[in-house]
C-alpha cells in the first residue's frame, strides 16, 4: 500500500465514533458490564443445580451461604423417605434440640460441620451438600438461580420492547418526517396529544384488562415509548430531506419507500441508537415498576421487579432478599446509563468539535 | 397571552374525549366485572346489582349517560368497590395526600437538584461536579421502588425519625408522616432537575449576554442566580411536564411502599378490583390534572423566554 492510499484513507462516522466512544472509560465499563450481567443471567442458571421454581420446604429464608443440614427421619417404616433441609440459623429452634441447653446445640452443630452425622429424637442430621450462594426466599427458593431467571425477563423486556419502539418511531417519524405539509402536521399533533396522556397509567389498564403475557407486557410498553423516537427521527429526516444525495434520488426516479428506507433511514441511525440506548433503562424501570405493582410478570416466574418487592415486603428479616436484587438492578441501570451517556458524546457531531 | 391560553384550554376537550371513551370501552370490554371477585349470587341478585349500577342496558347507552353525568353534573358515578361513597367522594378524600406528598416532593427536588446541577456547572470538571453528578446518577439508578424501602428501613425502623406506614405518626418521630414518601419521589426526580440544570446552565455561561453581564462588573454570584438561572432553567422547566405525570405513577409506588391512603392506591385498587367507575374517575381526573399542568407549565416557559411570547 502507497502512502498516497493511506492518506486518503478517511474514518467513517462509525470508527470515528467508536474510537471515541473507546476513550471513554466510564462508557466502555458499563459497556462491559452490561454483557457481563447478561452472560451472567443467559448462562448462571446451567451452573446452578436448582430451578427458579423449586421449592425447598423447611428452608425458607436462609441467609446467604450459610450451612445447610439435612434432616432424615432416623426410622422410616410407613411414609416415603424424605429428606428435609435445615439452615445454620434455624437449628436451635428444631423441635428434636428442644430438651437441649444452647451449650449442646453448639456442640450437635460443631459435630455437624466436621461432616459427621448426629442423631436426635426422631432425626438424623447431617451436613449437606446445598449451598445458597444468596440464600433462599420466603418460599425456599433459590435466590441466585431467581436472580438470573429474573434478569433474562428484564433484560429480554428492555430489550425487545426497545426493539418495538424503534420500530414504531423510526417508522412513523421518518414517514412524517419525508412527506412533510399537512400529513406530517397531523401526524406530528397525534404524537403531541399522545404526549399529554398518562401512559403509565394506560399501561397498568392494559395490563389489567388484558390477559397478563410477556409479550403483551413489553408490546405495551414498546408501544409507549415510541414516541420520543419518532420525534427525534422526524427532526432529523426533516433535515436531511432537502439534502443534495436524497435530491439526487429523487431525480434518478427513486421510489419513496426506497429513499426512506435506503437513504434516510440509515442516515439517522446514529441518533436512534444513542436514544434506543437510554430508552433500555427506562423501560426495564416500567417493567420493574408494573412487577413491583403486581401487574407485571406473574409467579412462579420472576423478574427483578417481582424480586424486588418480594425483598421490599420482609425487609426487617431478610434484608438480602431486597438487597441483592436491587443492586443487580441499579448495576444494569448505572451501566446502560453510562453507555448511553458516552454513545451521546460520541455519535454527537456537536463532540466532534473539541 | 389570553388568546394561547384559550386555545390550549380547548385542546383539552379532544384529549379528554380521547381518554374517557378510550378508557371506557377498554374496561366494558374486558373479561371480569365489578362483581366477578364475590362470591356467587342468586342471578336474580346479579341481575338488581346490574340494573342498580345501569350495568344491564347497551354499551353505546351506558357510555352516552355517562358522558352526560360528567359533562352536566361533574359526576363520575358510584363506586362498586366502596359502596356508600361516590368516586367523586373516593377522589375528594384520597386526593389530598397525594397532592401533599407530590408537591413536597416536587418542591425538594428542585431544592436539592438546582443548587447541585449549578454547582456543578459553575465548577465544571472540579471534584464538586463529579460529586454532583454522580448524585445525579445514583438518583436516577435507585428507582423509588429501591430507594422507598431502604429509606424507611434507615429512617422508620432504625432512627425511628419518620412514619413508616400510613398518616398516624409513631411514637417519636419528628418528621411529617408524608417526608419520607415525598423524599422518595424527591430525590429521583432531583437528580434529574440536577442533570437538567447542569445542561442548561453550561449553556447559557458560554453565552455573550453573560460575557457583558460580567464585563461591566456584575458580581459572580448576581450573574450566575440572576441572570443565567432564569435562562437555564429553561430544560428544567420543560421536564416538569413530564416530572407531573411520573410523580403520579411514583405516587403509586410510594403510596404502596409507606401504605398511604392517596389517590394512587385507589387506583391501583380500583383496575384490581375492575371497578369501572373508580377506574375511569381516576383517569379523566388525572388526565386534566396533567393537561392543566402541562398548560401552566407553557405559561411558566413563556414568562422566563419573551420569545415565545410572540
Amino acid at each position: 500500500m502507497t502512502a498516497a492510499s493511506e492518506i486518503e484513507h478517511g474514518t467513517s462516522l462509525w470508527r470515528d465514533a467508536w474510537h471515541r466512544l473507546a476513550r471513554n472509560k466510564l462508557a466502555v465499563l458499563g459497556l462491559v458490564n452490561f454483557i457481563l450481567i447478561t452472560l451472567f443471567c443467559l448462562l448462571g442458571p446451567s451452573f446452578v443445580p436448582y430451578k427458579f421454581d423449586e421449592q425447598a420446604r423447611t428452608l425458607q429464608s436462609s441467609r446467604p451461604g450459610e450451612l445447610i443440614f439435612a434432616r432424615d427421619l432416623t426410622r422410616n417404616k410407613s411414609r416415603e423417605p424424605r429428606t428435609d433441609y435445615i439452615p445454620l440459623s434455624k437449628m436451635i429452634d428444631e423441635s428434636a434440640f428442644v430438651s437441649l441447653s444452647r451449650q449442646e446445640v453448639a456442640e450437635k452443630v460443631e459435630k455437624l460441620k466436621r461432616r459427621e452425622t448426629v442423631q436426635a429424637g426422631r432425626y438424623t442430621y447431617s451436613r449437606s451438600t446445598r449451598h445458597h450462594v444468596l440464600g433462599t426466599d420466603a418460599l425456599g427458593r433459590d435466590l441466585l438461580v431467581r436472580l438470573m431467571y429474573g434478569g433474562r425477563i428484564s433484560i429480554g423486556v428492555g430489550l425487545a420492547a426497545t426493539a418495538v419502539s424503534i420500530l414504531i418511531g423510526v417508522l412513523y417519524g421518518a414517514i412524517s418526517g419525508y412527506l412533510g405539509g399537512n400529513v406530517d402536521t397531523a401526524m406530528m399533533r397525534i404524537v403531541d396529544i399522545l404526549y399529554t396522556i398518562p401512559f403509565t397509567i394506560f399501561v397498568i389498564l392494559l395490563m389489567v384488562f388484558l390477559p397478563r403475557s410477556i409479550w403483551l407486557l413489553f408490546l405495551a410498553i414498546g408501544a409507549v415509548e415510541w414516541l420520543t423516537m419518532a420525534r427525534i427521527v422526524r427532526g432529523e429526516v426533516t433535515a436531511l430531506k432537502h439534502r443534495e444525495f436524497i435530491e439526487a434520488a429523487i431525480s434518478l426516479g427513486l421510489g419513496r419507500l426506497h429513499i426512506i428506507f435506503r437513504h434516510l433511514i440509515p442516515n439517522v441511525m446514529g441518533s436512534v441508537i444513542v436514544y434506543s440506548t437510554l430508552t433500555v433503562p427506562n423501560v426495564m424501570l416500567l417493567e420493574a415498576v408494573l412487577s413491583f405493582l403486581g401487574l407485571g410478570v406473574q409467579p412462579p416466574m420472576s423478574s427483578w421487579g417481582v424480586l424486588i418487592d418480594d425483598g421490599a415486603k420482609t425487609l426487617e428479616t431478610t434484608p438480602w432478599l431486597l438487597l441483592f436484587p436491587a443492586a443487580l438492578f441499579s448495576l444494569t441501570l448505572f451501566s446502560l446509563n453510562f453507555l448511553g451517556d458516552g454513545l451521546r458524546d460520541a455519535l454527537d457531531p456537536r463532540a466532534s468539535k473539541d | 397571552m389570553i388568546k394561547f391560553t384559550l386555545q390550549r384550554l380547548l385542546q383539552l376537550v379532544p384529549v379528554l374525549l380521547i381518554v374517557i371513551t378510550v378508557t371506557f370501552w377498554m374496561s366494558k370490554k374486558a373479561p371480569g366485572g365489578p362483581f366477578s371477585a364475590e362470591r356467587k349470587v342468586a342471578p336474580q341478585v346479579m341481575a338488581k346489582m346490574n340494573a342498580y349500577y345501569g350495568l344491564d342496558k347497551p354499551l353505546l347507552q351506558q357510555y352516552l349517560l355517562y358522558l352526560k353525568n360528567l359533562v352536566l353534573r361533574g359526576d363520575l358515578g358510584p363506586s362498586f368497590t366502596y359502596p356508600t361513597e361516590s368516586v367523586n367522594q373516593v377522589i375528594a378524600r384520597s386526593f389530598p395526600v397525594s397532592l401533599q406528598v407530590g408537591s413536597l416532593a416536587m418542591l425538594l427536588a428542585l431544592f436539592i437538584g438546582i443548587p447541585l446541577g449549578v454547582l456543578a456547572a459553575v465548577k465544571k470538571n472540579s471534584l464538586a461536579d463529579y460529586f454532583s453528578m454522580s448524585f445525579a446518577m445514583s438518583g436516577i439508578c435507585l428507582p423509588t421502588f429501591v430507594m422507598g424501602p431502604i429509606l424507611a428501613i434507615v429512617f422508620g425502623l432504625w432512627l425511628k425519625w419518620g412514619n413508616v406506614f400510613g398518616l398516624e405518626k409513631s411514637g417519636n418521630a419528628w418528621l411529617p408522616p408524608i417526608f419520607l414518601p415525598a423524599l422518595t419521589l424527591g430525590l429521583f426526580y432531583g437528580a434529574y432537575v440536577a442533570r437538567l440544570t447542569r445542561s442548561g446552565m453550561l449553556e447559557i455561561l458560554n453565552q455573550d449576554y453573560i460575557r457583558t453581564a460580567r464585563a461591566k462588573g456584575v458580581g459572580s454570584f448576581r450573574v450566575i442566580w440572576k441572570h443565567a438561572l432564569k435562562g437555564g432553567m429553561m430544560p428544567v422547566v420543560s421536564f416538569l411536564g413530564p416530572a407531573l405525570a411520573g410523580l403520579i405513577s411514583g405516587s403509586f409506588v410510594v403510596e404502596k411502599v409507606f401504605k398511604l391512603p392517596g389517590l394512587g392506591n385507589e387506583f391501583i385498587k380500583g383496575a384490581f378490583n375492575r371497578d369501572y367507575s373508580l377506574i375511569l374517575g381516576t383517569v379523566i381526573f388525572y388526565a386534566v390534572l396533567i393537561v392543566l399542568f402541562n398548560l401552566l407549565v407553557d405559561i411558566i416557559h413563556a414568562w422566563l423566554d419573551p420569545r415565545i411570547r410572540q
